[in-house]
């Protein structure tokens, strides 16, 4: 016989913490839950624990080409996309021509770190659920891009590469030649992670009909990426809001369909980051082939960068959604203001409106399908 | 989809008699000047109105003039069903510096407004839960403020090396 413990059965919340330090939280987050029993009433997120205050960095480091390494710092698994968003929106400012050459290079490391971060992503996802060997092989795969960012770059994870107007260094002579191997070799790895963790049942179980987000709350919030793309809205700032030379290439935007559960949910979340990665496959082919084997890439370096007055907001397409730069100018040597407009930040900010009414353990699932990185959230 | 010139004739002929205001720098597009009072109003007619339909908030960022000695808050919007954007510009003084919360309008700057108050100590009326939100909530001061100056001690433990 089961003792009861309240046998008015009036109901109790309780409020726990997930957090800090939890290994689903992909970093420093703290979620404040209210529970009736295992079903979350209210969630809170408490950030702020990497905030490094960026933005003053900017202001005060007195140069604006040196704040291009501290942008890496933000999203730290997507460095080389941070930077691109950056050096861009210092490019329209100051109205400068490209390279093709260096137009090109950048696109191709452009979609590689995406393929980078989403392996990551994905991999962690997968990792919170219990999934732990499709972890591994993603990460095989990854180190393979990583290695050639480290001979481009000299470095594995932060790179400082871009400049404005060009590269800090060109691409070593085999560059080519290695990446074309990689998306030989990458591409029937899409289809082993279907098998492996994308069709799997209890993968599905976990995923499908949970965290279910409308387009319209979506719209709401901002939701951009992945995010908004999972919820069926066909939305890409690569196709939609154009920039570099993404209008010359050829790729089609996965939406989620609702294909496992509602659409809108985890698992649509998590497939349009899957399906990306072969879109991103075929515009690196496209790149490679278009690309000009001559030119300087550094020619188009300013000596110094004094900025007139005014503001711009320019976004890019960062594999987390809508990374965008405000940048406000006065007429000398450093930004009046930087502003970093986080694709991480703003989607968790719609936490609490997607995880209300789930179980608790669905609220790893749903953290973890959005693929926020903490770096970018405080910055 | 409609220029910013467009945009503003509308909104003079919208709110007749609001001192709306064409800001052009030397580099990046031109915006609006809204006057602060007004902002939720024009906000919920920029979203609902069926010629402009902006219905995402991208991005809301604090500003700080120390020679205006003004606070300032940008807005940039954007139509993803028309395709058209629009920068707004708010500009408050520096003693008093409250400006309407948008957050019942677009979700997503109850995040934006809440860093904007925690970095710049911009008040935001009517936000339902303005806290700070990347600072400790007893940080002192507002540290993108150009007059700032980081407190020697949080909690007994030295700030600077």
């Amino acid at each position: 016989m089961i003792e009861l413990i309240s046998d008015t059965g009036e109901r109790r919340e309780m409020t726990i913490n997930m957090g800090p330090q939890h290994p689903s939280t992909h970093g420093v987050l703290r979620l404040e839950l209210v529970l009736d029993g295992e079903i979350i009433k209210k969630v809170k997120p408490h950030i702020g624990y990497l905030h490094r205050c960026f933005e003053k960095y900017a202001e005060e480091v007195g140069d604006y080409a040196k704040v291009i390494p501290y942008t890496d710092r933000m999203d730290y698994v997507s460095a080389m996309n941070q930077e691109h968003g950056y050096v861009l929106a210092l490019e329209r400012m100051l109205e400068l021509e490209v390279p093709e050459r260096v137009e090109h290079i950048r696109v191709i490391v452009a979609e590689m770190q995406r393929i980078a971060s989403h392996l990551l992503g994905i991999g962690a996802f997968g990792l919170d659920l219990g999934a732990f060997s499709p972890f591994l092989y993603l990460f095989t795969e990854r180190e393979k891009i990583l290695d050639i960012f480290e001979k481009i770059s000299g470095a594995r994870l932060l790179y400082n590469y871009m400049a404005v107007g060009g590269l800090m260094r060109d691409v070593h002579p085999e560059f080519k030649t290695d990446v074309a191997e990689f998306v030989k070799t990458f591409r029937p790895k899409i289809k082993e992670l279907d098998d492996l963790l994308s069709y799997n049942r209890i993968f599905i179980k976990r995923t499908a009909n949970v965290g279910v987000l409308p387009v319209e709350v979506a719209l709401n919030y901002a939701a951009s990426g992945p995010v908004l793309r999972g919820s069926g809205m066909k939305w890409d700032l690569r196709r939609n809001d154009p920039y570099s030379i993404y209008d010359r290439f050829e790729f089609d935007i996965p939406v989620g369909e609702g294909e496992m559960g509602t659409l809108g949910d985890c698992w649509d979340r998590y497939i349009v980051r899957v399906r990306e990665m072969e879109q991103s496959l075929r515009i690196i082919e496209q790149a490679l082939d278009s690309m000009p084997d001559e030119g300087d890439v550094m020619q188009a370096i300013p000596k110094r960068i004094r900025m007139k007055e005014g503001e711009v907001y320019v976004r890019t397409e960062s594999p987390r959604g809508e990374l965008g730069y405000f940048i406000a100018s006065n007429n000398s040597a450093s930004p009046h203001r930087v502003k970093a407009r986080a694709p991480s930040f703003v989607h968790l900010c719609l936490l609490p409106a997607i995880s209300k009414g789930s179980l608790i353990a669905d609220m790893v699932a749903i953290v973890g399908s959005i693929d926020i990185v903490l770096g970018e959230v405080d910055r | 989809m409609k220029s910013t010139e467009e945009i503003l004739e509308y909104l003079f002929e919208t709110f007749p008699g609001t001192e709306f205001e064409s800001l052009q720098g030397d580099v990046g597009p031109a915006r609006i000047k809204v006057p602060a009072a007004m902002i939720k109003d024009v906000a919920k007619v920029l979203r609902d109105d069926d010629q402009l339909l902006f219905n995402t908030l991208m991005c809301l960022s604090g500003l700080h003039y120390p020679k205006e000695e003004e606070m300032g808050v940008a807005y940039h919007l954007h139509s993803t069903q028309l395709g058209h954007s629009l920068a707004l510009n708010v500009r408050v003084s520096e003693q008093k510096p409250e400006v309407p919360s948008v957050e019942s309008i677009w979700k997503t700057a109850d995040w934006h407004e809440r860093e904007a108050y925690d970095m710049f100590g911009i008040v935001f009326t009517g936000h339902p839960d303005l806290r700070r939100i990347l600072c400790p909530y007893d940080w002192e001061g507002h540290p993108l403020r150009k007059d700032y100056v980081q407190q020697e001690f949080y909690r007994g433990v030295t700030t600077k090396e």
